[in-house]
């Protein structure tokens, strides 16, 4: 699915136009990703939150050649999904 | 950052009322959970993809006792970012 249906199916459970549908999901996908830029949080109960992980610098080596690589430190965005979404996708119902 | 803060946010941004964006975000929210709960995958360009995989069935052990317990195969829901958002992430300090 892609995110033009997502929002057709949306618009038509709210009654909200297909057009401002379009901008407030856009604005989702913003303001998640903007927070995460910032390094920010973003915690969305029973859903599951999106964070911002640290990584050191490494010493890696290019396999091809061996040489040793230095690996500067960086970020890496992640989802950690919740417990209500896990349970849902294994047939509960996602109250527990 | 939580639901409300996003809330917030967008019906700044947009004019509509707060109910209005609270229900489009539930509504997206419980969408995506759907779709996952479905098995099926949700692609967003430019922010990453939603999708599910097959853990398969393995034996593990009790902590405490030591004992071996099968844990059965499930389904966990899996979020790749997409590489435009990575870099952004990656580069901004």
């Amino acid at each position: 699915m892609t995110k033009a249906e997502l929002v057709e199916l949306i618009a038509q459970r709210t009654g909200v136009s297909k057009k401002d549908t379009g901008i407030v999901v856009n604005l989702i996908l913003e303001n998640i990703g903007g927070a995460l830029t910032r390094s920010d949080k973003v915690e969305l109960r029973g859903f599951g939150s999106f964070k911002v992980k640290s990584r050191r610098p490494r010493q890696a080596r290019n396999p091809r050649t061996g040489d040793a690589v230095a690996v500067p430190p960086k970020r890496v965005p992640y989802f950690k999904a919740s417990n209500e979404l896990k349970s849902r996708l294994n047939g509960g119902t996602g109250d527990e | 950052m939580t639901k409300a803060d996003i809330v917030e946010d967008i019906a700044q941004k947009t004019g509509l009322t707060k109910k209005e964006v609270g229900e489009t975000v539930d509504l997206f929210l419980e969408q995506v959970s759907d779709l996952l709960s479905q098995g099926r995958h949700l692609e967003i360009r430019g922010f990453g993809t939603f999708k599910v995989k097959e853990r398969k069935e393995r034996m593990a052990r009790n902590p405490r006792t030591g004992d071996a317990v099968p844990v059965p195969s499930r389904r966990v829901p899996i979020f790749k970012v997409s590489k435009m958002l990575k870099d952004k992430v990656a580069h901004h300090s």
